[in-house]
């Protein structure tokens, strides 16, 4: 009993080290933000390799979500004769929820994973060490450019994603199943708002975005050296980041919707 | 330090992707006579009950949408509602003797604000208040009503 009360206690611990730990770390980062727009060259590489590789997946994403959502409200909709306003439903869940979510989960198991364990593998050999040799800041040099092209991106995957979204919704309301295009269109701009909808969900996932690239960095940053540190340090970063993200996804969605 | 032109390009296109599709979902979802090029103009009205008119309902005339409502306040001292909405300036003539009544579109749907123009000469100017107002129809009085009617009288 007392041995497992004792186990719990400290993995308590370890928990709140972790925790605590990444807090600092994040705070370490910020005067290093400034300094490294100096070097876009740095940033634009990373916005290419977490960003622009990102975008098929991206736009496959938000298609197939669009299609989806379509078909499913449509089914409910045609029950209350109300087909006419299945654009404004389904753009409406992809521009405030859908969009930010999902592009950010997405870009969490794509290139939060792989930010974490090339970083990973950058500590375990040894790389990091010899770049503190050479009086080369490594926070400078690999953690703050990754994390600042992975907080751009994500924003722009997300409306990427959202707009996809739209077309795919269109695609199967007006094409497959005869929704009204001109109803389609003046319902979602009756019912969406530009900065109520369209800017919550950017600024969503720009939150989304500074947590997902933060933590692949922070787990990258403080790997075990060894082959099975590395692959945790990924793993980590993907179930931490998806978690994270749904629970500031509820917290920010109860802070701005209108009529709750 | 130059960076290589593949990498760049591939930046490129992404950002103006992802600006692209921002600008295509404001666009698309923001309606024209939101904003307005000529800017608009404040009037605010009481009523006894506003019904469930909520902020951002449209105010509409004639069944056009000429502006929206921008904030829903409690006079204390009268105990009436104080609702206050801003105008597209295009629409700089509405008679001081418009009155404002709260309507509903189609059965159940949401409330908005109807102006009917009165007669008079002088227009009503910004911060003005409107003084001619009626209530929201509440459908489930109106049931009650009809409701507790015995069959006998008319």
């Amino acid at each position: 009993m007392s041995r497992a009360l004792r186990e719990c206690w400290l993995s308590f611990g370890q928990f709140a080290a972790t925790f605590g730990g990444f807090q600092l770390f994040s705070l370490r980062l910020l005067p290093y933000v400034p300094k490294s727009l100096l070097r876009p060259g740095l940033i634009s590489e990373q916005i290419y390799s977490l960003g622009a590789l990102s975008l098929v997946l991206i736009m496959f994403g938000g298609l197939f979500v669009g299609l989806v959502l379509a078909l499913q409200s449509y089914n409910t909709l045609v029950e209350f004769g109300s087909t006419d306003s299945l654009g404004a439903f389904a753009s409406e869940a992809l521009v405030r929820e859908l969009g930010p979510v999902v592009a950010a989960l997405l870009f969490a198991g794509r290139a939060g994973s792989a930010v974490a364990s090339e970083v990973g593998l950058m500590r375990a050999t040894d790389q990091i060490a010899a770049l503190e040799l050479m009086a080369v800041d490594p926070i400078q040099r690999i953690v703050v450019p990754r994390f600042i092209g992975g907080a751009v991106s994500v924003p722009l995957l997300a409306a990427i994603f959202s707009a996809m979204g739209v077309l795919g919704a269109y695609l199967v309301g007006v094409h497959l199943l005869g929704v009204d295009a001109g109803a389609f269109w003046s319902q979602i701009q009756d019912r969406v708002d530009a900065y109520e909808d369209v800017g919550v969900g950017l600024m969503k996932s720009f939150v989304f975005g500074v947590s997902a690239s933060l933590m692949g960095v922070f787990e990258g940053f403080y790997a075990a050296p060894t082959a099975e540190g590395v692959s945790r340090a990924a793993t980590r970063t993907v179930v931490i980041t998806s978690v994270w993200i749904l629970l500031l996804d509820f917290i920010i969605t109860g802070m701005t919707l209108p009529e709750v | 330090m130059r960076p290589d032109s593949a990498t760049s390009i591939g930046v490129g296109m992404f950002i103006l992707l992802g600006l692209g599709s921002v600008l295509f979902l404001v666009t698309q979802t923001l309606s024209m006579n939101r904003i307005s090029a000529s800017g608009t103009y404040a009037l605010q009205a009481r009523f006894d009950h506003i019904g469930n008119l909520k902020v951002r309902a449209p105010v509409s005339l004639a069944g056009v949408t000429i502006g929206r409502v921008t904030k829903i306040t409690v006079d204390a001292s009268q105990y009436r509602a104080v609702v206050e909405m801003r105008i597209d300036s295009k629409f700089d003539n509405l008679p001081v003797d418009t009155d404002a009544s709260i309507a509903t579109t189609g059965l159940l749907g949401g409330k908005y604000v109807e102006l009917n123009p009165g007669m008079e000469e002088i227009a009503l100017q910004d911060q003005d208040e409107i003084e001619l107002t009626q209530s929201a129809v509440r459908l489930e009085n109106l049931i009650g009503k009809y409701m507790l009617k015995s069959p006998g009288d008319k």
